[in-house]
């Protein structure tokens, strides 16, 4: 037993340490499970995200396909420039003229959560607020001079640095803590009400979570089977070895 | 029918010969313990990369401009490509745990000494190349931590001196990592090094099937030719080779007894196994890391540049040498102090059970030192892990320094003439 927990201790440094660093995130809790949430989060991107965003990797039929859309109301709902079913979700923006334009070329998007995580998404786009120095009137607490402008405001309305963050912003630069979602208040209400707009960037964060693996779903469900599987042979596979040993001991 | 068959192809070929002589009467110490596990999983895990690999190849593009989007495409359009590339992903990283913990266990029951020296270096040059196929394997779904990571890596050479830059513009066939070094690359990872590998293995059973497998306990179960009695000697029927030469005492033979065994311990390793790449293919980070999530880039470098975990203790041993060049000879050394371990330790007690205080200790500082430099190494920089790491580094390489000189002369207990049980 002692030298299981050995070899178990082992392994704990690879898997126990986090990197850290950075203000804190807010929990998505979304749940790919949930087709109407993803099929809302779809129906999110094409609208606001995918003019510049592209999702190079992934097929409108398999996206169709695992959220449960019928193909022709995929076509007439989330098809807006003539691709065919099989192509990838992309755009026609220029790279080099976009990168003039944003500073940085609008980076594809399929794989952004498993790159950044989906809590960080989620922070993120609840996270702009006004500032004037910023070419496009906004700033974000959870990414610093980010190039992109708010998609959102008209629906999330305006967020403004608490009285306390500009205070904190004034004091020497060792004084000061990283920004965070925290540090923001409302001050224009939008077309939706806070908990609304939570609900809609949950659905676009669950849609994105979604694309950066697709078969998420199906690799949980088939690891039930295998490790129920398994944990069966491994009854046998011991009884096996226990008839085979009587004949050692 | 079949009889008839199997005379007819031993007559051509030893088959039933070399089944007898390597498995069904093969003597192997009845008291193997949990670490024995290890070499047979290690075995699976080679024969799980090769087989995944085969089938990730054929779809994968080794280019610059594709390999990124062959992975995604691997992922997403080849029926059960997301199950082969987790399977070869999660098996690289279960590859270097179980061949640290099978290198671990010749470390303390002192599988490495006189007479199985050559079976040490055959396993160091497995793990040697190992960690170039890693590295290798690394660099193909060209995301943007392969790319630094290998940049990082092979600029180390630049710290050579007057071939230095030569030799890396060499190593990349560029002046930066590109198509060309990721094609090279690509040529290694899936034909030479896995064949040098398979032949290493080869040759390390054959070494180890010559000299005999160790025990927990470093008791030698081949006693001298007619000096046990009848009634002592294993109950088991042993192949010709060994019994010719040997009184064999305290064995049985590998099959079916210990292929059995072993079975139990593929069953329960691949219990953790797919829970990890099933439920977690990322290993929190570490078996596939977040910034290889976006395609190579070379003007954006991720946040943190660290090598996979299993290259942890060498890198941080390189970091924290403050000279690079001192630093990668420190790295190189330090894999070197493991080759020449059979030599550090002088003494004739194999297991740690029968040896020195001091010994233990020593054991148990190196097991500590091995895992800190190993944390370190996934970590950034700081000073006070630098400062951490050069204590860590020097108890690595102290662990060898002290073997050799209170091995000369050990305050070790007698060791069992026989296996207790």
């Amino acid at each position: 037993m002692k030298k299981i927990i050995i070899a178990l201790l082992t392994l704990v440094p690879s898997l126990v340490l986090a990197s850290g660093g950075g203000a804190p995130l807010d929990h998505a809790n979304n749940d790919i499970t949930d087709k109407q949430s993803l099929r809302n989060g779809a129906s999110t991107y094409v609208n606001y995200c995918l003019g510049c965003h592209q999702l190079q990797y992934q097929r409108y039929n398999r996206t169709f396909a695992d959220l449960d859309i019928d193909e022709e109301e995929g076509i007439a709902t989330l098809m807006f420039t003539g691709e065919k079913p099989g192509d990838h979700i992309t755009n026609t923006m220029p790279k080099k003229e976009a990168a003039a334009w944003f500073g940085t070329a609008p980076p594809d998007l399929t794989l952004v959560t498993r790159f950044r995580s989906s809590d960080w998404l989620y922070t993120y786009l609840r996270s702009f607020y006004s500032d004037s120095e910023r070419p496009f009137g906004v700033n974000n607490t959870a990414f610093k001079d980010v190039g992109m402008p708010h998609v959102f405001q008209q629906l999330q309305g305006v967020q403004e640095l608490t009285a306390d963050a500009k205070a904190m912003l004034k004091l020497p630069t060792k004084e000061q803590h990283p920004l965070a979602n925290s540090d923001l208040v409302l001050t224009q209400p939008g077309e939706l009400t806070p908990a609304e707009y939570d609900v809609m960037v949950r659905d676009l964060v669950n849609f994105l979570e979604y694309t950066g693996e697709p078969s998420k779903l199906e690799r949980h469900r088939l690891g039930y089977w295998v490790l129920g599987f398994l944990v069966i042979l491994f009854i046998f596979s011991y009884l096996l070895k226990k008839e085979y040993w009587r004949d050692v001991h | 029918m079949l009889a008839n068959f199997m005379a007819w192809i031993d007559k051509r070929l030893p088959v039933t010969d070399a089944w007898n002589k390597h498995l069904a009467q093969y003597p192997a110490p009845k008291n193997f313990n949990f670490w024995y596990f290890f070499g047979s999983l290690a075995m699976l895990v080679l024969v799980n990369q090769i087989v995944t690999g085969i089938w990730l190849t054929m779809n994968y593009e080794p280019s610059g401009e594709g390999a990124f989007a062959s992975v995604e495409y691997i992922m997403r359009d080849v029926d059960y490509g997301w199950l082969l590339r987790y399977m070869h992903s999660t098996g690289a990283s279960a590859f270097f745990i179980v061949v640290y913990l099978h290198m671990y266990r010749g470390l303390m029951y002192g599988s490495y000494q006189k007479p199985r020296e050559l079976l040490w270096i055959f396993g160091m040059l497995i793990y040697l190349v190992l960690m170039a196929e890693a590295f290798m394997g690394y660099l193909l779904p060209w995301g943007n931590m392969s790319y630094w990571g290998a940049q990082v890596i092979i600029s180390l050479f630049g710290a050579i001196p007057v071939i230095g830059d030569d030799l890396t513009t060499w190593i990349r066939g560029d002046y930066v990592i590109s198509g060309a070094t990721l094609n090279r690359f690509f040529a290694l990872h899936v034909i030479a090094l896995p064949l040098v590998l398979v032949i290493l293995v080869f040759l390390h059973i054959l070494a180890l099937h010559e000299v005999g497998s160790n025990n927990p306990e470093g008791t030698d179960i081949k006693k001298k030719k007619g000096s046990v009695a009848d009634s002592e000697k294993s109950k088991f029927a042993f192949h010709k080779v060994y019994t010719d030469k040997y009184d064999i005492v305290d064995a049985i033979p590998f099959h079916p007894y210990y292929s059995v065994k072993d079975i139990m311990g593929v069953v329960g390793f691949l219990i953790l196994f797919c829970w990890v790449m099933f439920f977690a293919p990322e290993g929190g980070g570490y078996f596939l890391e977040a910034p290889n999530f976006t395609p190579a880039n070379g003007l954006k470098t991720p946040e943190h540049i660290v090598p996979v975990w299993y290259f942890g203790p060498f890198y941080t041993i390189l970091r924290v040498i403050p000279d690079k060049l001192i630093g990668m000879l420190g790295m190189f050394a330090a894999i070197g102090m493991l080759f020449a371990l059979p030599w550090f330790d002088r003494g004739t007690v194999k297991s740690f059970r029968f040896r020195s205080k001091a010994h233990f200790v020593n054991l148990v500082q190196f097991t500590v030192c091995f895992i800190v430099l190993g944390v370190l190494g996934t970590m950034p920089a700081s000073e006070l892990a630098n400062l951490i790491g050069r204590i860590a580094t020097l108890g690595y390489f102290g662990f060898f320094i002290a073997l050799w000189f209170y091995s000369n002369n050990e305050n070790t207990k007698p060791v069992p003439e026989r296996v207790t049980k």
